[in-house]
């Protein structure tokens, strides 16, 4: 087991006498070392939420979550990575500084720091703008970035908080692929949050569908894909199955966050 | 030179060309001002004969002063304001009302308290500069984007490397048009009392010369200031253009 959540809930206090808000949970969850899960579901069910418990980066209101047997709590674990939605990269620093940014705050010795910086830059296609600023680059290049920037700690686990939700559906394929690849390359776990149901199952070894607020895991479908798969794997009609019943489990739970959004707005 | 450059030269080449004519063809009589040929030759002799060499370091010192104590304490007050919340509640609010007050005001009873020396005079300098760069200060810190400082915490930066490596520069744009703002209030508040009332500086002999009626030194003074505020000016516009450039391209 590489990582494990139990009967993990996070509440927000309610603001100017408002009750609570009870975002998520209860969640269990066992994350087996190697493999690539995806978390799915509606808008605003608590996905980022939990990949933010499971970083350390929040604190869980009850339960508890392990890293390779150690607790994590408010504090990002080492070995744990960790890639955003927006565009994180810094724009005051070439690309090259950007991905080279972790080993430096570490104190790692500068020829190690070039060799893995070089690596990591050549890895995900950026050597030729390695000296260039990120408002140089397309939004998927500045996303390539920020993973390489996370990929040259040499993470364990890596968690993905929808990093191509901004980007274009050939270009979400074609990272879908560079992901794949750096997934099989290193051999890290790597758990994807994403709203794209076909992005969900084209990448993943295991598919958790969450439900809408408070957000708990309604399933988790196996895709039996083999390691070695890329984005062509949208032909195989075990594809449209696996997606089909994302959505069906998905469908009211996606109502449901849609009917309390229109209350709200109505209120 | 960008083609820009060459067009703002062109401006004040232009002007100086006009203003020469129109001396020259006698609009404007001499007894209100000197021609722009005369004011540089003026300007020229002042260097070369080194008349005003203790005004000029009198005063460039001051401002050197000034400028720093406005950027550095401006700086600390805008990243405690920021950071402390009963400083933010309680100061932020005289911090955007300051704009309002003249700092001149307090200059008379400045030189009751210190003499008629250069700490007065610093002193009003610093009050015009600290208070634009604290509220800039504020102002980068504010709009740092909060995914910045995810990363630092996803990296496990220390809260002082965060300061230093994420922070600050996120906020860079903002402390440079800060610093810009305290370059050039620090410049007037200097000039400016030596002008009401001092014992050296340019401020003082450009005032000193026009109670004297000695249009030519007074011109040639000006014409250095102007001088030397362009070119601090220019300096920070030149590298506060190249940082935005590396944001925005």
């Amino acid at each position: 087991m590489h990582a494990r959540v139990e009967g993990v809930t996070r509440i927000y206090p309610g603001r100017s006498g408002q009750p609570p808000v009870n975002a998520l949970g209860p969640i269990d969850l066992d994350l087996y070392k190697g493999e690539f899960l995806s978390i799915v579901g509606p808008s605003g069910c608590g996905k980022s939420t939990f990949l933010e418990l499971l970083a350390g980066l929040a604190e869980p209101t009850a339960g508890t979550i392990e890293f390779e047997g150690r607790a994590v709590r408010g504090q990002v674990p080492e070995g744990v990575g960790v890639v955003f939605q927006e565009d994180s990269s810094f724009p005051w620093l070439t690309v090259w500084d950007n991905v080279a940014f972790g080993l430096e705050n570490e104190g790692v010795d500068p020829a190690e720091t070039k060799r893995r910086t070089d690596f990591a830059v050549g890895f995900m296609g950026l050597t030729d703008f390695a000296k260039s600023y990120p408002a140089q680059l397309s939004g998927g290049m500045r996303q390539r970035v920020c993973i390489a920037r996370t990929l040259v700690l040499q993470p364990r686990l890596i968690l993905l908080d929808e990093p191509f939700a901004a980007l274009d559906q050939q270009t979400r394929l074609l990272m879908g692929d560079e992901l794949l690849r750096l997934w099989r390359e290193t051999g890290a776990t790597i758990l994807l949050i994403t709203h794209a149901l076909d992005e969900a199952a084209m990448l993943s070894d295991r598919v958790a569908a969450m439900s809408a607020r408070p957000g708990r895991l309604l399933e988790i479908i196996p895709t039996g894909w083999p390691a070695e798969r890329d984005s062509r794997i949208v032909e195989d009609a075990r594809f449209g199955t696996i997606t089909a019943r994302l959505w069906t489990i998905l469908r009211d739970e996606s109502m449901k966050a849609i009917g309390r959004t229109e209350s709200r707005e109505s209120a | 030179m960008t083609r820009y450059a060459w067009m703002r030269l062109g401006i004040v080449v232009g002007a100086g060309v006009i203003l020469e004519i129109l001396f020259r063809t006698g609009v404007i009589p001499r007894l209100i001002m000197i021609p722009p040929s005369e004011m540089l030759a003026s300007a020229w002799q002042i260097l070369a004969s080194g008349e005003f060499k203790g005004d000029f370091y009198f005063s460039l010192l001051n401002i050197a002063f000034a400028i720093g104590l406005s950027v550095a304490g401006g700086f600390l007050t805008g990243l405690a304001i920021y950071s402390v919340p009963l400083l933010r509640a309680t100061l932020e609010p005289f911090l955007t009302s300051y704009s309002a007050v003249p700092p001149i005001v307090f200059y008379p009873m400045l030189i009751v308290i210190f003499g008629l020396n250069r700490i007065p005079q610093i002193i009003i300098a610093v009050m015009f500069g600290l208070v634009p760069m604290a509220i800039n200060t504020i102002n980068g810190l504010y709009r740092i984007r909060p995914v910045f400082l995810k990363v630092g915490r996803a990296h496990r930066v220390s809260a002082l490397a965060s300061v230093f490596r994420i922070q600050l520069p996120a906020a860079a744009p903002y402390l440079f048009v800060g610093v810009t703002l305290a370059v050039s209030y620090s410049v007037i508040g200097v000039i400016s009392t030596e002008f009401i009332l001092s014992a050296s500086g340019i401020g003082h002999q450009i005032s000193f010369a026009y109670d004297n009626y000695d249009n030519r030194a007074m011109y040639g003074l000006v014409v250095l200031l102007l001088a030397i505020a362009t070119l601090l000016n220019s300096t920070l516009r030149y590298y506060s253009h190249r940082m935005l450039q590396r944001w925005t391209r």
